[in-house]
C-alpha cells in the first residue's frame, strides 16, 4: 500500500513495520486471541452465507476481508464503553460477547433486533445508513453529562460517509467534544459506487474540517486497528475528545448476499486485495516470531466448524415469532396508529402460526 | 431412508424465479453439507447454492436453462437414516396450521424483507402451494371468499397487463412478441420462459427455412470477450449475457453518443520521416529496451498540440453549465484486449518525454492484456488515440469516451503515392481522423488542432525538441 500516512505494524507478508507514532503492545498469546477471533468469525461469515443460500436467512451481509478492522477495534474496547454497529459488525458483536445465534436473528426475520443492548453493551444494527453515529454521539454526551470515564464508538462504512447524518454527528461531536470514536471501514465501495466517487479526499481527512484529529490504519492489520482504536479510545475517555478512525480494507464479497459484485467492479481488484488477507498475514507472524505450531492453528479452525455447526442448528431451531409482535417495540409508549394497525392484523384473523 | 426436497430459495429478497447455469452435482453423487450443488441466475446475480444436507443425490429437478420459481423443488436428496430429527428447510415450509386456509391475508407473504413484489397476483404462498399444486388466487380483501377457480379467471379478465416475469417480459420484449397473445402454462396462468419460447418457435417462417446445409469456415473467432464458435458449429442463434467490459462498452457509447454531439476532420499525412525516425532509434544502443513505435510519437504530437490548444483537452459539465479546461492530459488508449476493448489511461502523459511515453504506453498495453487494469486507471481520461492501424484499415471515426473532447484514430501507415516538389513519389502515409465534442470544439479549432498533428508527424525531430 503507498500511503506515507497509512498507520501499518504488519505487512501483507506478516512482516513487522515500525511506525513513528504507534508500536504493537500486544504479546504473543494476545496476537493468537486476535487470530482466533478473525478465524471464528471467517467462518460465521461463510456459514451464513450458506444458510442463506438455502433459504434459511432472508439476506446476510459479508464480512470477508474485513476482519482485522472489526476484531482489532472490537478488542479495544472496555467493557463498559458502547458500540453503535451498522449491519456488518458482526466481528464487533463477537468481541462485545453477542451469541453467535442472536447475530443471525435478525437476518432470519424472526427479530427486530437480537440481544439486549445494555447487556452486551452493543446496539442492535441499524439498516438506515448513517443514523448510529447520532445515537453514538447522543450517548456520549450523555457519558459526559454522567462524568464516567467510558466512550462511546461509532461504525460506518464509506457509503455511509456520505449521508448527512454522518457530517451532522461530526459536527455535534466536536461543538461538545463529546468522548466518541467514529470507526469507518472503508471497504471501497458502497454497493456499486466506488469509494473513489464519494470523495475526493482521502475520508480520514474529512475530520480535521470538523476540527478533530483523523487516522488512515491499514484495516487489514488487526495491530495496527488494535493500537489505533486503543489511543483513539484512551484519548475520548479523558476528554480528548472524539477521532475519526478510518480503516482502509476491502469487501472481498458482494454488499450483500442480494448483488452481483462482479457486475460493478473487475476481479484484478479483488485479487490485489486477497493478497493482503488480514488472517494469514498475522497466522505468518505467529508461526515465525512466535513458532505457533500447525497443530494450535488446525485446533482454532476445528473450534470455528464446531461453532458454525452449532450456529446452523440453533438457526434451523428459531420458531417463528407472532407477527403481531412486530408492533410491540415500534415506539416505547403505545401509540394510536401502531394500536390501529394491530387492531387491523388481528381483525384480518392473522396471528401466530396463520402466516 | 429418508429424503428431503431443497426447495429453490429466494437469494435476492423478493425474487420469483431463477434460471439454472451448472449442475455442479449428478444423480447419485454423494455430497456434504455445504458442498456447492449448482449454480443459479437469478434477476439480480448469478450465485452458488450450497447442499444444505449431507446425503445422495435423488433428483435434479431441472436442466441447464430451466427457469425455477421459487420454493419449487430444486433436487431430492437421500439422507439416509430417519431424518426427521433434523430440522430442514422443508419443514420450514410445511403448514404450522390451517385454520386459517382461505383467509383473505393469504396473498401477503411473498417475501421476508426488501421491497415486495408489486404483483400480488403472481406470488403464490406457502399456503397455496399445499394444495396438492391446485391453484388458487385470494380475492381482493374486501370480496367474499370465492371458490378457487373462478377467482382465477376473475383475476385473468381484469388484468390490464399478462401475467408474467420481469425477466421473461423483457425476453418477450426483445423478440417482438405480443404476450397478449399467449397462454401462460405456469402456475395461476403465469406466462413462463418456456411458454415465450414456444411460441416463437411456433411463429411462421422461423422453421420453414430448410436448406442444405452450408459450410463455414472452421475457425473461431473473438467477440465482445469470449471465444465464438465458427459459423458452422455455433448455434443459429446465441444470446451473450451483457456484463463486465461488454456492459461498460455499451453504456460508454450510448452515454456518449447521446450526450455528446460528435464531428470530426481528417487528414492524410506523409509519415515518412515519422518511420525513419523510429527506426533509427531502435537502433540506438542506449535506447536498447524500450518499446519505439508510431505510436509513441503520434501520442507525443498529440499531447504537444493540447499545449498549443489547451481547449481541445476539454469537457462539457452539464450539471454546472460550464466547459472544463485541463491543462493535464490524461491519454487514453484503446485497447483490445482478451477480454474486449478498454480505454486506460496514461495520466500526465503530457510531462512525458520520447522515452518516458513509450514506456507508459508498453506498461499501458500489458496491463491491459493481462487484465490488471485497475479502475483508477480508467477513469479521468481527457484525450484519446484509437490506432485502428494495426487491423489493416485507413481510417475510422470513433466515438468519443465520455467526458472528453477529442479522440484521435490513426490508420495503416502504408506505401502510397505522393507529390513532393510537383513530382509523384513513394511515400509512408497515414490518415488521421479526429472526432470532437462539437459542443465545446469547433470545426476551426478541431482543424487547427489535426493540422498541428499532421505537422508534428510530417516533420517530428524538431517539433520533439521543440516541445
Amino acid at each position: 500500500m503507498i500511503d506515507e500516512e497509512l498507520v501499518q505494524l504488519l505487512t501483507p507478508e506478516g512482516e513487522r513495520v515500525q511506525n513513528a507514532d504507534y508500536e504493537s503492545t500486544l504479546n504473543g498469546d494476545e496476537i493468537f486471541g486476535l487470530y482466533r477471533d478473525m478465524v471464528i468469525i471467517r467462518r460465521l461469515c461463510n456459514e451464513s452465507t450458506s444458510l442463506q443460500r438455502q433459504g434459511q436467512l432472508a439476506l446476510w451481509a459479508p464480512i470477508q476481508g474485513q476482519e482485522a478492522a472489526q476484531i482489532g477495534a472490537g478488542r479495544a474496547l472496555a467493557p463498559m464503553d458502547f458500540t453503535f454497529p451498522t449491519y456488518r459488525e458482526h466481528g464487533i458483536a463477537w468481541c462485545r460477547g453477542v451469541p453467535p445465534e442472536n447475530m443471525l436473528r435478525l437476518f432470519r426475520a424472526v427479530s427486530n433486533g437480537g440481544w439486549d443492548p445494555q447487556k452486551y453493551r452493543h446496539s442492535v444494527p441499524t439498516v438506515v445508513l448513517g443514523s448510529q453515529t447520532l445515537h453514538a454521539v447522543g450517548y456520549a454526551m450523555g457519558i459526559q453529562r454522567d462524568g464516567a470515564e467510558e466512550a462511546a464508538m461509532a461504525f460506518f462504512g464509506d457509503g455511509a460517509s456520505s449521508q448527512g447524518d454522518v457530517l451532522e454527528a461530526f459536527v455535534w461531536a466536536a461543538s461538545f467534544n463529546a468522548p466518541v470514536v467514529f470507526f469507518c471501514q472503508n471497504n471501497q465501495w458502497g454497493i456499486s459506487t466506488p469509494s473513489s466517487v464519494q470523495s475526493k479526499i482521502p475520508l480520514y481527512h474529512r475530520a480535521h474540517g470538523f476540527g478533530f484529529p483523523g487516522v488512515r490504519v491499514d484495516g487489514n492489520d488487526v495491530l495496527a486497528v488494535y493500537e489505533v482504536t486503543k489511543r483513539a479510545l484512551d484519548s475520548a475517555r479523558v476528554g480528548g475528545g472524539p477521532t475519526l478512525i478510518e480503516a482502509y480494507t476491502y469487501r472481498i464479497g458482494a454488499h450483500t448476499t442480494s448483488d452481483d459484485p462482479t457486475r460493478y467492479r473487475i476481479d484484478a481488484e479483488v485479487e490485489v486485495w486477497k493478497h493482503r488477507d488480514p488472517v494469514e498475514r498475522v497466522k505468518a507472524l505467529l508461526a515465525r516470531e512466535y513458532k505457533v505450531k500447525n497443530s494450535d492453528f488446525d485446533d482454532v479452525a476445528a473450534e470455528a466448524d464446531a461453532m458454525a455447526l452449532q450456529l446452523r442448528d440453533d438457526v434451523l431451531a428459531m420458531s417463528r415469532p407472532d407477527p403481531l409482535t412486530m408492533f410491540d417495540n415500534a415506539y416505547a409508549a403505545p401509540h394510536p396508529l401502531i394500536d390501529e394497525g394491530r387492531r387491523d392484523m388481528i381483525d384480518l384473523g392473522i396471528s401466530e402460526g396463520s402466516l | 431412508m429418508s429424503q428431503e426436497i431443497f426447495l429453490l430459495p429466494d437469494v435476492g429478497e423478493g425474487l420469483t424465479e431463477a434460471e439454472i447455469v451448472t449442475w455442479k452435482v449428478n444423480v447419485g453423487d454423494v455430497v456434504v453439507l455445504n458442498q456447492p450443488l449448482v449454480d443459479i441466475e437469478t434477476a439480480k446475480a448469478t450465485v452458488e447454492l450450497p447442499s444444505p444436507y449431507a446425503g445422495t443425490v435423488v433428483t435434479l429437478h431441472g436442466k441447464v436453462g430451466d427457469v425455477l420459481e421459487v420454493h419449487t423443488p430444486l433436487i431430492t436428496f437421500d439422507v439416509g437414516g430417519d431424518a426427521s430429527s433434523a430440522p430442514s428447510p422443508s419443514t420450514e415450509a410445511a403448514p404450522a396450521s390451517d385454520k386459517q386456509e382461505g383467509s383473505v391475508g393469504e396473498g401477503r407473504e411473498a417475501v421476508l424483507i426488501g421491497y415486495g413484489v408489486a404483483n400480488e397476483d403472481a406470488i403464490v404462498t406457502r399456503k397455496h402451494r399445499r394444495k396438492d399444486g391446485a391453484a388458487t388466487t385470494s380475492p381482493p380483501p374486501s370480496a367474499p371468499v370465492a371458490p378457487a377457480p373462478t377467482a382465477v379467471a376473475a383475476t385473468a379478465a381484469v388484468s390490464a397487463a399478462p401475467r408474467s416475469t420481469p425477466p421473461v417480459r423483457l425476453y418477450a420484449k426483445q423478440h417482438g412478441l405480443d404476450m397478449g397473445a399467449l397462454t401462460g402454462s405456469g402456475r395461476d396462468g403465469l406466462i413462463t420462459r418456456h411458454d415465450v419460447e414456444l411460441a416463437l418457435t411456433a411463429t411462421p417462417g422461423s422453421s420453414a427455412r430448410v436448406s442444405a446445409p452450408i459450410t463455414g469456415p472452421t475457425t473461431t473467432s473473438r467477440f465482445v470477450g469470449r471465444e465464438l464458435e465458427s459459423w458452422a458449429t455455433g448455434p443459429k442463434e446465441e444470446r451473450i449475457p451483457v456484463k463486465g467490459v461488454l456492459r461498460s462498452m455499451a453504456e460508454a457509447m450510448v452515454h456518449s453518443a447521446f450526450t455528446q454531439p460528435r464531428a470530426a476532420v481528417w487528414v492524410r499525412v506523409d509519415a515518412t520521416r515519422t518511420m525513419e525516425l523510429v527506426a533509427s532509434l531502435k537502433k540506438q544502443p542506449n535506447l536498447e529496451g524500450v518499446r519505439l513505435s508510431p505510436l509513441t510519437i503520434v501520442a507525443l504530437a498529440l499531447c504537444d498540440a493540447a499545449r498549443h490548444f489547451p481547449g481541445v483537452n476539454s469537457s462539457f459539465d452539464t450539471a454546472a453549465n460550464e466547459v472544463v479546461v485541463r491543462r493535464t492530459v490524461n491519454l487514453g488508449i484503446a485497447a483490445d484486449t482478451p477480454r474486449g476493448l478498454i480505454v486506460p489511461n496514461i495520466k500526465g502523459a503530457d510531462q512525458l518525454d520520447l522515452v518516458g511515453m513509450a514506456s507508459a504506453l508498453s506498461v499501458l498495453v500489458e496491463k491491459a492484456r493481462d487484465g490488471s487494469t485497475t479502475p483508477n486507471e480508467m477513469i479521468g481520461t481527457t484525450l484519446s488515440i484509437t490506432n485502428v492501424g494495426p487491423f489493416g484499415v485507413d481510417a475510422a471515426i470513433p466515438i468519443l469516451p465520455p467526458g472528453t473532447g477529442a479522440i484521435l484514430a490513426v490508420g495503416q501507415i502504408a506505401k502510397a503515392p505522393w507529390v513532393v516538389n510537383d513530382e509523384v513519389v513513394v511515400r509512408q502515409v497515414v490518415e488521421l481522423a479526429m472526432a470532437f465534442d462539437h459542443r465545446q470544439v469547433d470545426g476551426a479549432m478541431a482543424s487547427a488542432v489535426l493540422a498541428h498533428i499532421g505537422r508534428f508527424l510530417h516533420d517530428p525531430a524538431p517539433a520533439l525538441i521543440a516541445g
